[in-house]
């Protein structure tokens, strides 16, 4: 099932906030979708970089009802990392939910 | 379901030592999640069984489903499930490598990493993994058993020391021989010799293992992480 662009910007945008308030790791979104996430000067943490995608896979599977895995190798061996910028993981996301 | 009260997976609890730790756990007052490659015969309104083969990702996933659904919480995961084999390394044969490894080591990896998922929300968690002592022993006819037990324990170091910071901790039991279906094909004079090199040469029972898994799993135990005991004083 490939899932609507704007469901899954909706769904990690909801994720963030809820990252925000649990972890006091304020993610700066003022550039929109390009805001940076992790790597860089993005405000993530390896640590908090796996505790936003847990919430993220959790999230997703709610909406698609089967589980997905965001973090594998694929991911990883990118040129452009899939968590860089939000709207890297939102594409990702919905790339990976077509497969 | 009061909010206090434990939520414990136990793998492997249809019967032997799986089933014991269910009985155990019930008698307590806990609400127990069992999963096993049969259905199990235990009835009681606090156990829920699932068919599962723990090395099988949708299966598994189908437990930590309901588990999240039904309690919102898993507090111990009891990483119990485990399959042994006792034979020359000249005459194992390939299939029994991989049996033994996808479910003593890929079944231990993939329910701690579902079970951390949702321990992680409440900060607190207490996973208690299965190595043995053949490991430290070096024993000879347990070389593809033992290696799996060794990988247990190093993907026990090491997810302690990853998910230490959510409150989880990872510690492993290694037992010595208990009277159960695992050990029933191993000759008499092998279990003999394995209690001689114990510092206390007895055949372990479930007792000795319940007070070790039951220190583990303490709340006050939240400053014991990524620690492997062996029963019998058999050392490292």
């Amino acid at each position: 099932m490939r899932l609507n662009r704007d469901i899954v910007l909706k769904i990690v945008l909801d994720c963030i906030k809820q990252f925000e308030e649990e972890s006091e790791i304020i993610i700066d979104l003022s550039e929109g979708e390009t805001s940076r996430l992790f790597g860089g000067d993005g405000p993530l943490d390896s640590l908090a970089l796996v505790s936003l995608i847990v919430e993220i896979e959790e999230a997703i599977e709610i909406e698609l009802g089967e589980s997905i895995i965001l973090a594998d190798e694929k991911a990883m061996s990118r040129r452009t990392s899939p968590f860089s910028r939000v709207n890297n993981l939102v594409d990702y996301i919905v790339e990976i939910s077509n497969n | 379901m009061k909010n206090s009260t434990k939520i414990v997976l136990i793998t492997g609890s249809r019967k032997g030592i799986g089933r014991t730790l269910v009985e155990y756990y019930l008698n307590i007052g806990y609400i127990v999640i069992g999963c096993s490659r049969q259905d199990s015969d235990l009835i009681n309104p606090n156990y829920k069984h699932f068919i599962c083969d723990v090395s099988d990702e949708i299966s598994a996933l189908k437990i930590f489903k309901f588990i999240k659904s039904e309690y919102g919480k898993l507090d111990i995961l009891i990483n119990n499930a485990g399959v042994a084999s006792l034979n020359h390394i000249l005459l194992t044969p390939i299939t029994t490598v991989k049996k033994l490894f996808d479910t003593n080591l890929l079944g231990t990896f993939l329910f701690s990493r579902e079970a951390a998922k949702i321990m992680k929300k409440h900060s607190y968690g207490r996973i208690v993994n299965f190595s043995t002592v053949a490991v430290p022993l070096n024993l000879e006819g347990e070389t593809i058993y033992s290696a799996t037990k060794s990988a247990v324990e190093q993907l026990t170091k090491n997810m302690s020391k990853e998910l230490g910071p959510y409150g989880i901790t990872v510690n492993a039991v290694g037992p010595t021989p208990i009277e159960t279906d695992l050990i029933k094909a191993i000759p008499k004079d092998k279990i003999d010799k394995l209690l001689m090199s114990q510092s206390i040469n007895r055949i372990g029972n479930f007792e000795d293992l319940i007070n070790l898994i039951d220190f583990f799993i303490c709340d006050r135990s939240n400053f014991i992480n990524g620690q492997i005991i062996y029963l019998g004083g058999v050392l490292k």
